[in-house]
This record gives C-alpha cells, sequence and structure tokens, in this order.
C-alpha cells in the first residue's frame, strides 16, 4: 500500500501541474453558483435542496473530464509500460489513481462549503442536511470515478474515455426520472439501479446501509473491472 | 541468471515471437537484433514483466514470471524504446518518484540521485520540466529511471534510436560502462551498436532466433570472401582488368569508371583465407597508374545479417 500512497500523491499533484484542472473546477463552481444562485431568493428558503438536485448530472459530466487521463494517457504516451515494469502490482496503481481522483472531486467541492456558511448567516440553514449533502455528493462522485477510470483503462484515447464515461454517468443519474418508458417488471430494477434515487435519499438526510452499499457495490465494480482489463491487456 | 525457455507471443491471431529460448549469463552485454517488426520489443517486455508470456516460461535468478513478477521487476532496470517519460513533471520529481517506488528513502535515496546525475550527465537540467528536453536528454533520463535500483539486470529497447552522432557515443559508453559489472541486454537493428558495444549477439527474424553466439565467431565464421575496392588514376577498364585478373586467389572482378575524372575503381572479390592485398599494389605499381585508395570493405555483421534476414 505504500507503493499505493507514493502513486496518489503523484496523480494528485498531476492535477494540479495542468491548467485542465483549474478550468474543470472553475467551470464546476461557476455552473453550480449559477444554477443555485439565479433562483435562490424566489424560492426564499435557507437550504441547499436545490443545490444537491444539481449534483447527480452535473458530476455526472465532470468526474469523466477528471478520469479520462489516467489510464488514457499513460498508454497514449507509453509512460504506462515503464509504471508496469516498476515493482508496483495492478491493485497499487488502481488504488493510487482512483482515489487521486476521489480526492480531486473532494477538493472541487470544498469551495462550495462557502454557500451553507453563507446561507446560515442569512437563514436558519438545518447543518446535518446539509453534511449529509456532501457525503452523498462525494459518494456520487466516487462512484463515477470508478466507471470513469475503468471507462479510461479501455481506450488510450482519452475523448472516447470521457464521453464512454459520461454516457454511463448521466444515464444513471436520470434513468429513474424515465421510469415512465419502462415496463412495470423491471421498474424496482431500474430504480435501485440509479444513482440519483439512491443520492436523492442520502441528500435528504438519511444516510441509510442500502444506499451505502449501491455507491460501494457500484466502486467496487469499476475498480475490479479496471483490474480485469489490466490484466487482459 | 535469466533462462527464457519456449516463450511465445500472439497478438490474436498474428504470432510476434515463437518459441524463443535464450540463456544469459551474468556480466553478459547481450544485443538482440534484427529487423523491424521481428520481434525484439516484444520479447524484451516479456522479459520485464510487461506482459506475460502467451507460452512458455521466463526465469531470472530463481524467480518465475508467473510466480513472482514484483520480484523480478526488483531486479530488472528497463528502458523501454524512446523513453516514454512522464512530460509534465521535472526532471528531479520524476526521479525522486521512481527512487521512492523503488524503496530509497533518506541518505540512501539523495545518495543515489546524486550518483545517477554523474553517471548519466543530468547535474544541468535536474531542475528542467521532462517535455522541454532533447531526444538524448531523454534517454539520458530514462537511462537513470532505469539504473535507480542499482539493478542486476539492464534491459535497454532501442538505447540510441533517434540520437544524433555524438549522442550515440555518449549512451554507447554509459552502456559499456554499466556493462562492466551488470548483465545488460539491448536490442537494436544498427549493426554497428552491436559491434561496437555487445560480447554476444542473438539475430531474431519473425519471431524466431536465427543466430545466436558471441559477435566475434559470429563474424569470423561467417567471412567467407574479402572485397578489395581500388581507386586507380591514369588506367582504362580493360587494362586494369587484364593486369587484375591475372592475380592468383581472385573470384571475381567488377571495374567501372569512378565519379572523378581519369579514376577507374575496380572491386576484387577474393576468397577469405588469402590476403591479395600486396598482390594488387604490386600489379598496379608495375604500370606508371598511380594508386589513388585501396581498402577492404569489411565484411561484417551487415552482410550476415542480410542473408540471416532476407525473404526467402
Amino acid at each position: 500500500m505504500r507503493q499505493a500512497a507514493l502513486i496518489f500523491k503523484k496523480e494528485f499533484k498531476d492535477y494540479f501541474a495542468s491548467p485542465i484542472a483549474y478550468i474543470v473546477i472553475a467551470i464546476f463552481l461557476a455552473l453550480t453558483g449559477w444554477l443555485f444562485f439565479s433562483a435562490f431568493f424566489i424560492f426564499d428558503q435557507a437550504d441547499l435542496r436545490r443545490f444537491f438536485n444539481l449534483m447527480p448530472l452535473l458530476l455526472a459530466l465532470v468526474v469523466p473530464l477528471i478520469t479520462m487521463r489516467l489510464f488514457s494517457e499513460e498508454r497514449n504516451v507509453g509512460s504506462y509500460e515503464l509504471l508496469l515494469t516498476l515493482p508496483v502490482t495492478f491493485r497499487d496503481i488502481i488504488v493510487g489513481k482512483y482515489l487521486a481522483a476521489v480526492a480531486f472531486v473532494a477538493a472541487m467541492l470544498l469551495p462550495t462549503l462557502s454557500y451553507p456558511i453563507f446561507i446560515s448567516f442569512i437563514g436558519d440553514l438545518d447543518w446535518g442536511v446539509a453534511i449529509a449533502g456532501y457525503i452523498g455528493a462525494v459518494l456520487l462522485g466516487a462512484a463515477y470515478a470508478a466507471i470513469g477510470i475503468f471507462a479510461s483503462s479501455l481506450t488510450r484515447n482519452q475523448i472516447i474515455a470521457c464521453i464512454t464515461a459520461m454516457v454511463v454517468c448521466v444515464v444513471l443519474s436520470i434513468m429513474d426520472q424515465m421510469l415512465f418508458f419502462f415496463p412495470q417488471s423491471v421498474l424496482d430494477v431500474v430504480g435501485y439501479v440509479s444513482a440519483n434515487a439512491h443520492f436523492a435519499n442520502i441528500a435528504k438526510g438519511i444516510v441509510d446501509s442500502r444506499d451505502l452499499i449501491y455507491f460501494l457495490s457500484v466502486v467496487f465494480l469499476g475498480l475490479y473491472a479496471t483490474h480485469l482489463v489490466m490484466e487482459e491487456k | 541468471m535469466i533462462h527464457v525457455e519456449g516463450i511465445t507471443k500472439y497478438y490474436g491471431n498474428f504470432c510476434a515471437v515463437d518459441h524463443i529460448n535464450l540463456d544469459i549469463q551474468a556480466g553478459e552485454i547481450v544485443g538482440l537484433l534484427g529487423p523491424n517488426g521481428a520481434g525484439k520489443t516484444t520479447t524484451l517486455r516479456m522479459l520485464t514483466g510487461f506482459f506475460p508470456p502467451s507460452a512458455g516460461n521466463i526465469q531470472v535468478k530463481n524467480y518465475s514470471i508467473q510466480q513472482d513478477p514484483l520480484a523480478i521487476k526488483q531486479l530488472i532496470g528497463y528502458l523501454p524504446e524512446s523513453a516514454p517519460l512522464y512530460k509534465s513533471m521535472i526532471v528531479y520529481e520524476y526521479l525522486d518518484y521512481v527512487a521512492r517506488i523503488r524503496g530509497l528513502s533518506g541518505e540512501a535515496k539523495t545518495g543515489r540521485l546524486n550518483a545517477l546525475a554523474d553517471m548519466c550527465g543530468l547535474r544541468d537540467i535536474m531542475h528542467k520540466t521532462i517535455d522541454t528536453l532533447s531526444k538524448g536528454l531523454k534517454q539520458r533520463v530514462g537511462l537513470a529511471h532505469a539504473m535507480m535500483s542499482d539493478p542486476e539486470i539492464l534491459i535497454l529497447d532501442e538505447p540510441t534510436s533517434g540520437l544524433d552522432p555524438n549522442q550515440i557515443v555518449e549512451i554507447r559508453e554509459i552502456i559499456r560502462k554499466i556493462g562492466e559489472q551488470k548483465t545488460v541486454i539491448l536490442s537494436t537493428h544498427i549493426l554497428r551498436e552491436v559491434e561496437a558495444t555487445c560480447g554476444r549477439v542473438v539475430i531474431i527474424n519473425k519471431g524466431k532466433i536465427v543466430a545466436d553466439s558471441d559477435t566475434h565467431t559470429l563474424t569470423a565464421g561467417h567471412n567467407r570472401e574479402r572485397r578489395i575496392q581500388i581507386d586507380v588514376l591514369g588506367a582504362d577498364v580493360q587494362s586494369l582488368r587484364e593486369q587484375l585478373e591475372s592475380l592468383s586467389g581472385v573470384k571475381a572482378i567488377q571495374v567501372a569508371a569512378a565519379e572523378e575524372p581519369h579514376v577507374i575503381r575496380a572491386c576484387i572479390v577474393s576468397g577469405a583465407e588469402a590476403d591479395i592485398r600486396p598482390a594488387v599494389y604490386a600489379a598496379v605499381k608495375q604500370t606508371n597508374w598511380i594508386l589513388l585508395e585501396m581498402r577492404q570493405e569489411a565484411e561484417t555483421l551487415e552482410a550476415i545479417f542480410r542473408e540471416l534476414t532476407k525473404e526467402n
């Protein structure tokens, strides 16, 4: 695990070495800030519900931008060969890279803490719900990052990796709003697979083990699939 | 040291490496030679554990690549073709990262980084971004990467490709220095490189080993003829041919006008056992022609290589 920690550190630092990281963070903050605050005073409610409602779709679009380079870039440049011939295991590499992406998502969410702080000055904010919302957002980001890292392991083309991950994440985000199109018999399954529904539960302030298990399973599946791809190639 | 038994690699249906057997002793410098696409890189990638062979086994010391890939990776330092390093990193930062991954820390790490900086001539570029380095400098950083853990085995894939002549000489010098203490395997399609640096040459073609012996034996064993080329001023084609044909030991002669005016060039082929140069000189001396140049073309690895790897 010492190796994984070293890889984590390097990958995390790499994010901030390129301007893309700052652009992604800036876009994310601008979008959340604008979408949230443009109607905040109209609704006149001191909560973050509408902020967290944005999360599934917004993260589905932003997280793939963060994860796309993890494997694709190394494959493309050829540094993958150097990495794999160092004394590190596949697990070290996956865990290090994955945690770096999750840490980056967390870093991206960090500035938005100013919203609840700001709201708590002008109204009566329920901090419990806000914290649950942030836990949910990080879990959601972690699940999407696992999908993203898997997509990145499949191809040496970053654009393809990004779009593949985006499609999967967006589908998971909007699935439960399209239940209308599914036959009655599969509704339960579709409802369970939808990331949005699980996130909504947590964002309401209910941190249920079922929802936790859902997110952790997505993470595990994504990382395990990445491991299989690495073994295959 | 390294024992390779029947390794084979398929890419889909294409067989890139076909049952290669190889035994390499400690302290050897082995040149893996072959045309492009012969399977050199594939072979090296299997040796370094980048991917597993489709069949066969590799043993390094007592470790098998299937069971102890990590132990083998500890023993091997590897420089892939054209040194694909992390571009956005600073040289020092990169080498520091590799050192940590290789398990060095504190004094040992600083000492090693210093030693490598001297050995590979990196002192002046430690603070530069890898992206901005020239190919030769990148190659040197790559060499430092490969030698980080002071490995017993060093594997270099086309270490001099794309470098200018001065850089080639520098890199070869470094390789030779390393080879005094380590086992080195390098791949190349440049024959002179093997002659200049390697004690043993393994020629691969279409995924198979077509020759494997020490460099001198190989060149000596295949030298079946000598070629001598002379430039003569003031002669004419016909009389020069007659003059040379009379010499004993000559197998074939080609005579033609050279590019320079009034100069005739003759290529004389003789058996490997007899040196006919004194006789040629004497034959020209009898006339009033002037011998401008005489040289023996070394029929070396070049020809052997072509002979062994030509399409049937």
